[in-house]
């Protein structure tokens, strides 16, 4: 295991920001830290990145214990925070020099290592432009380089999708997975986009500080995301007949979606009512059926 | 643990990571030194003071400080080369600008401590195996580092301008000049380390660094002599070690306009008494001299009090510094 978390207590005045989450990330896994706003999940990032003391529990990262080898796993990990905190006005080079010195790399391992990462972010053509004057997606490909920069065997990723527009996640996206297919790296991502978690090997979700779920996607949606039939014609009588039924029906313009108790219901339903079958679609329960069942919280409206 | 995947194959972390506690506080000064000079704005900021006070002098102060000086040896009558005049005026002008401006620039050019904990890059360096000392001891050195430039930049500037009005200023005081400069600039960068250590909004700053640029000329007597005020009020400023400061700063800028006065008044046969009553008094009203409650302060003791100062500052520094780093690790 990468990171071992037990029991981990944190707060602020009366407010219980973590309590008593407990949870393990293999090595080489993508794993998905889920919750709204005020979960939980960046006070948890900040105790594992020394940022905050906890108040209670265990962590360890790397086999290293967080109260006793704090600097031995900060070697060990790299963080990219929600909003880039480089410096917006010194060049790419100049923030990645001053941070590596931090980390006591210097002189030549500076040049071979930027070299390395340069190549694995395709950098090498924005080096001497300063933060400000590059695009969205270069900038985050910019936090990547510096988090990963002194080698670390974690990376930390605090929503690191968020705000970016949809073309410039994608590209985002691609380079976390090329550096986990090729490199093996572990990730550790919170995020707020549910087909991002979806992709993830395991998924802790938080809800007021707590543990409220955690397994597989596909552990998770078995578990708590029903399997829905979209019907796209006869949309009327679809509504009526599975209300009279008792199923919860959601009315969209062009289409009734019925949440189904089981996905083996669907050849009884068909046999019952063929005619109301003539367009129509089952779909698998996703991440965002689960959010909403486990926590009782729509993430895309929270 | 040995067979974690790690990223970039050819990269030997555990040769590299050795780098000592020092070389980091280096690349942290080296960084905290670009972000300011690549901010112009912050720079021009920092440069307000010196320059609005140079034009202050140049526009309205220069006649009336001409016309002090003059009258001084009018009431004699004597009569000395208005180069030398025109260039003490100059010289005492600097005195101003620079004692005042090592306090001013060094709370308007901490601007980097704050933005980091506003934007919260703090953290970057907080994830980073470097010490919180290291962080804070950073932004002190590299604030002295830019007052001190800031300073250096200002002294030429005002040199040229006093060796085109009259330029008296012998090497010993020039490098004396560069000494006060150090000590002041020490002093103002530890009393902003202070103070600035308590702010957490660039509001704030603003709020102190404008309180601090209006407020500071007047109380070290700066802008104008602490001889022209009240009793009283010379003695409450007296109690402050910034005034100090400014009588250094004074002592070594127009030393050699004293002598060149004194040379002056020989040549034309001023009897010796009342060269010494007139520079004795020129030195009075323009605090080179300064007193404590009727004890006169030697130039041996103004240093003694300012550098005494910059040790207490330094030991409060070191205290918050400490305190904070274990207020941050209980949070």
């Amino acid at each position: 295991m990468i990171i071992e978390i037990t029991d981990l207590k944190k707060s602020f005045k009366e407010v219980k920001a973590v309590d008593g989450v407990s949870f393990k990330v293999k090595e080489g896994e993508l794993f998905a830290f889920l919750g709204v706003n005020g979960a939980g999940k960046s006070t948890t990032i900040n105790i594992i990145s020394g940022i905050l003391q906890k108040d209670g529990g265990k962590v360890k990262v790397c086999g290293y214990d967080l109260d006793k080898e704090a600097d031995k796993i900060k070697n060990e990990l790299g963080i990219v925070f929600q909003n880039s905190v480089l410096d917006k006005k010194m060049t790419v080079y100049d923030n990645l020099r001053s941070r590596a010195g931090l980390y006591g790399i210097y002189g030549k391992a500076f040049k071979v290592r930027l070299n390395e990462i340069s190549e694995l972010l395709d950098l090498k053509d924005i080096l001497k432009r300063p933060l400000v004057k590059l695009s969205g997606g270069q900038k985050r490909r910019i936090d990547i380089a510096r988090a990963l920069f002194h080698n670390p065997k974690l990376l930390i990723l605090d929503e690191p999708t968020t705000g970016l527009d949809p073309k410039t996640r994608i590209t985002v996206w691609n380079v976390i997975e090329k550096l986990r297919k090729e490199n093996g790296l572990t990730v550790f991502l919170t995020t707020h986009y549910m087909e991002e978690a979806a992709t993830a090997d395991y998924v802790v979700i938080l809800d007021d500080g707590k543990k409220v779920a955690e397994g597989t996607p596909h552990e998770l949606k078995n578990k708590y995301a029903n399997d829905f039939i979209k019907f796209y014609n006869r949309l009327d009588e679809a509504e009526r007949y599975f209300k009279a039924l008792g199923y919860s029906v959601k009315c969209k313009n062009d289409y009734v979606e019925v949440e189904l108790n089981k996905t083996s219901e669907v050849a009884a339903l068909i046999k019952a009512k063929p005619e109301i079958f003539d367009d129509f679609e089952v779909l698998k329960g996703n991440m965002d059926n689960v959010f909403l069942k486990v926590t009782g919280k729509d993430i895309k409206e929270v | 643990m040995e067979n974690m995947s790690t990223v970039g194959s050819n990269f030997k972390g555990g040769t590299i990571r050795d780098g000592a506690e020092f070389k980091k506080l280096c690349s942290l000064v080296l960084r905290n030194t670009k972000c300011y000079f690549k901010d112009k704005f912050t720079f021009f900021m920092s440069m307000i003071t010196p320059i609005i006070l140079f034009i202050l002098f140049v526009t309205f102060l220069r006649n009336v400080y001409i016309e002090q000086f003059t009258s001084s040896f009018k009431a004699n009558n004597i009569v000395v080369d208005p180069k030398i005049i025109e260039g003490c005026a100059g010289a005492w002008l600097m005195s101003s600008i620079l004692s005042v401006s090592a306090v001013t620039v060094a709370f308007c050019s901490n601007t980097i401590m704050i933005d980091d904990r506003i934007n919260s890059a703090v953290n970057d360096f907080r994830i980073s195996p470097v010490k919180g000392t290291t962080i804070s001891l950073s932004y002190f050195i590299s604030n002295f580092l830019v007052t001190t430039v800031v300073l250096v930049v200002v002294m030429l500037i005002g040199h040229v301008y006093l060796a085109c009005v009259g330029w008296y200023i012998s090497l010993a005081d020039t490098f004396m000049i560069i000494v006060d400069i150090l000590c002041l600039v020490l002093f103002g960068t530890l009393l902003a380390g202070v103070v600035e250590s308590f702010i957490k909004t660039q509001g704030g700053l603003s709020a102190v660094s404008t309180l601090v640029s209006s407020m500071y000329g007047f109380i070290c007597g700066a802008y104008m002599p602490i001889s022209s005020f009240s009793a009283g009020l010379q003695n409450v400023l007296s109690l402050l070690p910034g005034t100090y400061g400014v009588g250094i700063m004074r002592n070594h800028y127009l030393n050699g306009y004293m002598a060149a006065f004194i040379e002056e008044m020989r040549a034309a046969s001023v009897d010796e008494n009342i060269i010494s009553e007139v520079i004795k008094g020129i030195r009075d009203s323009f605090d080179t001299n300064l007193y404590s409650f009727g004890t006169d302060i030697g130039l041996g003791a103004m240093f003694g009090i300012l550098l005494g100062t910059c040790c207490v500052l330094l030991a409060v520094y070191v205290l918050i510094v400490i305190l904070k780093n274990k207020k941050k690790k209980a949070v």
